[in-house]
């Protein structure tokens, strides 16, 4: 491929990979927050679910977010030929 | 730098750093040892103190430079995992480890909305911004500004932004400082203010970023040891399990029941009637000023001479009355200021609580519902706020590469992350033992700590039994009082005292850095005079941070006694003046001058519009939105302004585009991209 496409390639999957996980954080975010009294009806390890969510479930969904972020970004970085040296 | 020299230099780092974390717990442990010998406590608080400081001290002298890129951004040479520690130093500020606990201790779910507010930013930040400005590599935000929309209008506003977000924040920090030295060296509140502006300046004074980075990895080792210690010990003798995030679930489950005991007892509901009764007398007497002063006075001296005219002289009661009627109010400007105090903590201990773990607290629909919108607009606005503040964004610039500044913030958020789930975590603990061991019992046998802490007590409706309504606690002294609280060594009191002094100082220094380097960097080095040589540039900012720091003290010194919801505030403010810019600026390539200029405009005055308006103007609020979560109007002001004076101008230059495609590609040189 040539290098402009691959960069154009580049560009458009980290702008779908950013949308992805900004709807993910969103949900994660606002939604949970949201229908946080009808969530607390649920129980999980014993704390009301919707409690839970906000006090560490949401937390996490967050780590694990930008993790996965960095790991597809450096990967990508390879594979159109843009990874640091 | 080559790979294998980046591995050595990372490997002797984490050598460093652990034998680091192996001494300093080897020196708890002496410490715990000598207290079991007989050491007195204050000793052990001074020793803390001055240990700790001096660490700091240190580490701030062997880092000490005169390089400029160690000054500004520590020479890009921070692997991602120790940017990750320092940059979590860096966060957590004295509102986070002071402050936070005891906000969900008393607002139980809807306190919550901090605990995500200060982890989701770094989504955004992760996402949007780190790997981009790496990329950019300058010394600071304001630098990007001026590049990528040119001229020096954009870069100036951005330097407001950034000074006022970090002052605000910054002199918070060092009220934080103020009360943990006062408190536990025993000196005046003043003079902590100053005694921790020292601790301030010995690390950033001397080496800059590069002292500071160091100095905030070692801080964060600290604090977060001291952080989790008491929730760990307290887990542990409550639940017989130490990992608190796992076991609370079941605490809270007995808070909640207990919550219900508590609330429908009698002699509680009784209580807040005969609060509800004092707030309306005292709304009253407000309402009838001055004439009730004059009323309240004549009382106060028809009572005094019949007292003095009485035989056999009672000589208590008369002291007592003197001193009530020499304690009135002077003036009516002083009754009222007075008056509504006792007028807002009557009204305070008059509402019945809410549940720990019920979202949105309110009698009705509607307010539940506005509660809501609070919480939803407040973790936005302290997201959007992450990604703006100056101070977090320049530490991904201190990364080696693009690649290592996206792990970077995952470090950061991991790290980040241990503390903010522990802390609801020793909210409910704490509750529990208050709940449980207090409430309930007999007025003459609390323990010693609540008078320590100054925990009030107002055993209004005189049944010698401590109701919830009767007990009112500062939040801010949970945290510090936990220890105690939980019945265990002071050893761990001084280690807490000793986390919170060191979230306060690494925040502090990154903040006060940022207000220098806008100043001597954007403003003097950029706009005034670019000739500049190194040394002058560097003294410049060593001066403009002490000038700084002196103003933020003196400012922490007076007690602004609104300075938790201006923490808020500061979020607000660098959410809408700088992440739309700064998030477009990347994004969109046909941001140009213009949209810079009056998105940066129109997001700070919406948002000080809003915020100055509503706290000091009784100002209606927009759909019922507190004044700490103004930046919910400000950030899309904000979007909105970049983008229609961008659309209404012509594109930027094709300059200003290859240095948008500079930035999106980790490797990529200027002359490689395409138009």
């Amino acid at each position: 491929m040539p290098k402009t496409r691959l960069l154009q390639t580049y560009w458009r999957k980290t702008l779908r990979i950013t949308a992805v996980l900004v709807a993910v954080w969103f949900v994660a975010t606002f939604v949970v927050v949201y229908y946080a009294a009808d969530l607390n009806r649920f129980s999980f390890l014993g704390f009301p679910l919707g409690f839970f969510m906000a006090a560490q479930g949401s937390l996490l969904i967050y780590v694990a977010l930008v993790w996965f972020y960095a790991r597809y970004m450096n990967r990508l970085d390879k594979e159109c030929g843009v990874a640091e040296e | 730098m080559g790979a294998r020299k980046n591995k050595q230099y990372f490997r002797s780092l984490s050598r460093y750093y652990g034998l680091y974390t192996g001494g300093f717990i080897t020196f708890i442990i002496l410490l715990a040892i000598a207290e079991q010998m007989g050491m007195p406590n204050a000793w052990i608080g001074y020793i803390f103190m001055v240990a700790t400081l001096g660490l700091y001290t240190t580490i701030g002298v062997l880092s000490r430079t005169a390089d400029i890129s160690e000054y500004y951004v520590a020479g890009r040479r921070v692997p991602a995992i120790f940017n990750g520690m320092a940059s979590g130093a860096d966060w957590m500020s004295a509102a986070t480890f002071i402050g936070m606990a005891g906000t969900l201790y008393l607002s139980g779910y809807d306190g919550l909305a901090f605990v995500m507010g200060w982890t989701g930013g770094y989504v955004l930040v992760a996402l949007f911004l780190a790997p981009f400005l790496r990329k950019f590599g300058q010394f600071t935000i304001p630098d990007f500004l001026g590049a990528r929309y040119g001229g020096n209008l954009p870069r100036m506003i951005g330097v407001l932004a950034a000074i006022l977000a970090s002052f605000i924040y910054v002199v918070a920090q060092i009220y934080g400082v103020g009360l943990i030295s006062s408190r536990f060296l025993g000196i005046d509140f003043t003079t902590g203010v100053y005694v921790g502006v020292l601790g301030i300046l010995v690390c950033s004074f001397l080496g800059g970023a590069k002292a500071i980075t160091w100095t905030q990895v070692a801080q964060y080792v600290i604090l977060i040891i001291a952080y989790l210690v008491p929730v760990v010990m307290l887990s542990q003798r409550i639940t017989e399990v130490p990992i608190p995030q796992l076991v609370y679930g079941e605490v809270l489950e007995k808070v909640t029941e207990r919550e219900q005991e508590i609330f429908n007892d009698p002699a509680q509901k009784e209580a807040l009637r005969l609060y509800a009764q004092k707030a309306d007398m005292l709304a009253a007497k407000i309402k009838m000023l001055p004439a009730s002063l004059e009323t309240e006075r004549r009382q106060a001296e028809a009572r005094l001479a019949r007292l003095r005219a009485e035989r056999p002289a009672k000589a208590e009661e008369i002291a007592a009355a003197e001193n009530f009627l020499g304690h009135l109010p002077r003036t009516e400007m002083e009754a009222r200021q007075r008056w509504g105090k006792e007028l807002e903590a009557a009204r305070a201990s008059a509402r019945p609580p809410a549940p720990h773990a019920d979202p949105f607290a309110g009698k009705t629909e509607a307010s539940r519902d506005n509660a809501r919108r609070n919480f939803l607009a407040l973790a936005a606005c302290l997201m959007i706020g992450t990604a703006g503040l100056p101070h977090i964004l320049m530490r991904y610039y201190t990364t080696p590469t693009v690649r290592e500044a996206r792990e970077s913030v995952f470090w950061t958020l991991f790290f980040i992350f241990l503390l903010y789930s522990a802390a609801p975590a020793l909210a409910v603990l704490v509750k529990f033992e208050v709940y449980t061991k207090l409430i309930g019992t007999s007025i003459s046998d609390l323990p010693s700590w609540m008078a320590a802490w100054g925990v009030k007590i107002n055993d209004i409706n005189h049944d010698g039994i401590l109701q919830l309504a009767e007990i009112s606690i500062n939040p801010d002294i949970i945290v510090l009082a936990a220890p105690e609280i939980a019945g265990l060594p002071y050893v761990v009191s001084g280690l807490v005292a000793a986390g919170g002094l060191a979230a306060a100082l690494s925040t502090a220094d990154a903040l006060l850095l940022v207000i220098a380097s806008a100043l001597s960097h954007d403003v003097y080095f950029q706009m005034v005079h670019p000739e500049a040589s190194t040394p002058l540039r560097i003294f410049l900012s060593k001066a403009l941070l002490l000038v700084a720091a002196l103003v933020a003290a003196f400012v922490a010194s007076l007690r602004p006694d609104t300075l938790l919801s201006m923490v808020a505030w500061a979020f607000s403010i660098a959410g809408a003046a700088l992440f739309p810019v700064l998030a477009l600026g990347v994004f969109w390539k046909r941001a140009n001058w213009a949209g810079a200029v009056a998105g940066m405009v129109l997001g700070l005055g919406v948002t000080l519009f809003y915020l100055v308006g509503v706290r000091f103007y009784g100002m209606t609020p927009w759909f019922g939105i507190r004044d700490i979560a103004a930046g919910i109007f400000g950030v899309p002001a904000g979007f909105i302004g970049v983008i229609a004076a961008s659309l209404l101008t012509p594109p930027p230059s094709e300059e200003t585009q290859r240095l948008v495609e500079y930035c999106r590609y980790p490797r990529l040189q200027a002359s490689e991209t395409e138009p």
